[in-house]
């Protein structure tokens, strides 16, 4: 009987544990957030964060106007490049795909997947901003695109694949060609899919630092010109946090907050949609 | 949609006369060639990727050939570059990241799949787990620097050190920065994609395993633990390789509490450098073509190292799954 007692104990053990791994988990996430929104709110009622840009160290005042803008612009850019580039490519993969160029083109993509989000910096560097002689927000545009595409392109072939056989058949049947049924029927039934796909790559994008390094540079000025270099969100966090002025610290968290709930926003905006659609 | 349905909209497009037969074909090919040519734009894009970092880098790779995964020096003054004090940092942080991540994740993903106990938390955890892996690499690199380093200087550092100071890992002072506060950082970074990968794993392991082993009068921790576990132990692995290919590269959470210092130091409270957080840090300023050259080849390992973790990893996944990982 006693042995038996052991096993229980030893099974109400392991739940504990089990208990205790999930708490691991959670008290992180949990403490991060309290303190982005704890330190970060009071920067963000700053008059002016949303609407000047920084002001010169020592001047009190000064927001981030900046860095939003380039955060969009560039994000923007690099969505336009990927997701038509992508949703195409994911085409291709679903529709004509099934052989061994697709399996190469889909392992490739994986790899892509994997590589750390630096190399992208680098590679920008070395395609733009090496052969223009001078940093620029396209370059950070372009390596973004690059960091997008697997993304949008194995999300446009999920969705696809997922629509029924029999829709692609009917249209045939009624003497479409096959390019019309894809972009007429195939498409339009998946499309919920490939916007959530765009939306988690933009959301992705829109946080990374490591890429925009050596490509968008940063810039204390307001740029919207995208062959010049432009401050973003991201950068702004990295920089200022590792400034001895607790006014620009302080705009550090702010700016992470912004750029946390900017990212909240499109992961929840891309939820309804595919609510939305699947009804 | 006032156009009517799809179907319908295809039925009153003109019929195609005979004669016009072969365009109609035509258009077909376009859109088929148009749709291979993109895809053979992301083969293109991916040599360009490694193009870009070899031709740069080979300054350094004629001067420094293989000795410069051997050289302890990395001197810019004296034009002297060796990649050993950040080949060692980013292994051992990455070492600890998962030494960290593993137990915690597995458990985690073990919650998710297997224990029927306490689930209203399931789904909290899951919006946890998503929610951290949506927050950006930089926002943790922030909480990290002015929350975690404090913490870890003051409190565990101290602890470990009294603790189990008669290892030479815990032996030296502590500021903070260094290998073991960016172990921990990667271990909470690499979190979501350990318990979302191990999950899908466990959760394919077929049913009647678990229900066989019950049947026969094993507790759930003994299903778990010599049936469960054995059965996903491939894919597992697989995921643990994923986690550590993400440990490898991240770069900006990591360049903002290891201290950038070019040492190697048996204490995990020393300062230290990792493959990314080098290039982060000196990337923008390094002058010269060997300088910049040494910069590139060091990204060029990283690349290499990463590519050769996730081939392995996907290869284990799919070998255990049979079926697609899909980009986690």
């Amino acid at each position: 009987m006693s042995r038996l007692l052991a096993r229980i104990m030893l099974d109400r053990l392991v739940t504990a544990v089990i208990v205790l791994c999930v708490m691991l988990t959670a008290i992180p996430v949990l403490v991060l957030l309290l303190f982005v929104v704890i330190r970060g709110l009071p920067g963000m009622l700053t008059p002016g964060f949303f609407t000047s840009p920084p002001h010169p160290f020592g001047v009190p005042g000064g927001g981030v106007f900046n860095a939003i803008i380039g955060t969009l612009e560039i994000v923007g850019i690099g969505s336009l490049l990927a997701v038509p580039f992508g949703a195409l490519v994911g085409i291709f993969l679903s529709e004509y795909g099934r052989n061994r160029i697709g399996d190469t083109v889909r392992f490739t993509s994986d790899v892509l997947t994997g590589l750390p989000s630096i190399a992208f910096g680098i590679f920008g560097y070395t395609v733009l901003v090496a052969t223009l002689h001078h940093f620029s927000a396209i370059s950070a545009s372009v390596a973004l695109a690059v960091l997008m595409l697997p993304v949008v392109l194995r999300a446009t072939e999920t969705a696809l694949v997922l629509v029924p056989q029999s829709l692609r058949e009917a249209g045939l049947a009624l003497g479409a060609a096959r390019w019309r049924v894809t972009i007429e029927i195939v498409v339009p039934a998946a499309l919920g899919g490939i916007v959530t796909g765009a939306l988690l790559a933009m959301a992705r994008a829109a946080g990374e630092t490591a890429p925009l390094l050596f490509t968008a540079l940063g810039n204390d000025f307001t740029q919207v010109n995208p062959l010049q270099p432009m401050g973003a969100l991201s950068l702004t966090v990295f920089k200022n946090a590792l400034l001895p002025y607790t006014e620009l610290q302080n705009q550090a968290w702010a700016a992470a907050l912004l750029l946390v709930i900017m990212v909240a926003v499109t992961n929840i905006l891309a939820r309804i949609y595919v609510r939305r659609i699947q009804r | 949609m006032s156009r009517g349905t799809a179907a319908e909209r295809v039925v009153r497009a003109p019929l195609v006369a005979p004669g016009r037969q072969r365009r109609f074909l035509s258009g077909d090919r376009i859109f088929q060639g148009l749709a291979l040519a993109s895809a053979a734009m992301i083969l293109l894009i991916a040599l360009i990727f490694v193009v870009a970092l070899f031709i740069p880098a080979l300054p350094a790779i004629r001067r420094f050939g293989l000795a410069f995964f051997v050289t302890r020096t990395w001197d810019p003054v004296r034009q002297n570059f060796g990649a050993l004090p950040a080949l060692y940092g980013t292994l051992v942080t990455s070492a600890i990241g998962l030494v960290i991540a593993f137990p915690v994740g597995l458990g985690s993903a073990l919650f998710l799949a297997e224990e029927a106990r306490l689930g209203f938390l399931r789904g909290p955890l899951s919006f946890a787990v998503e929610l951290l892996a949506g927050i950006p690499s930089v926002v943790i690199g922030l909480w990290a620097f002015f929350i975690l380093t404090p913490l870890m200087r003051d409190n565990v550092d101290p602890f470990l050190r009294s603790t189990f100071g008669f290892v030479p890992l815990f032996q030296g002072t502590a500021n903070g920065y260094g290998y073991l506060t960016a172990g921990v950082v990667l271990a909470i970074m690499v979190l979501p994609i350990m318990i979302a990968l191990s999950r899908d794993v466990l959760r394919a392991v077929p049913r009647a395993l678990r229900e066989a082993s019950l049947a026969l009068g094993a507790t759930k921790a003994e299903t778990i633990w010599s049936v469960i576990l054995p059965y996903a132990r491939v894919g597992i692995t697989g995921a643990v390789l994923l986690s550590l290919g993400r440990a490898l590269g991240e770069t900006i959470a990591v360049t903002m509490v290891i201290g950038n210092r070019p040492v190697i130091s048996a204490s995990l409270f020393s300062s230290g450098y990792t493959l990314p957080s080098v290039l982060a840090n000196e990337f923008t300023e390094a002058v010269g073509p060997l300088y910049q050259g040494s910069l590139f080849y060091l990204g060029l390992v990283l690349v290499l190292i990463t590519i050769a973790v996730n081939v392995l990893a996907r290869l284990l996944i799919w070998r255990f799954s049979g079926s697609d990982p899909a980009s986690a």
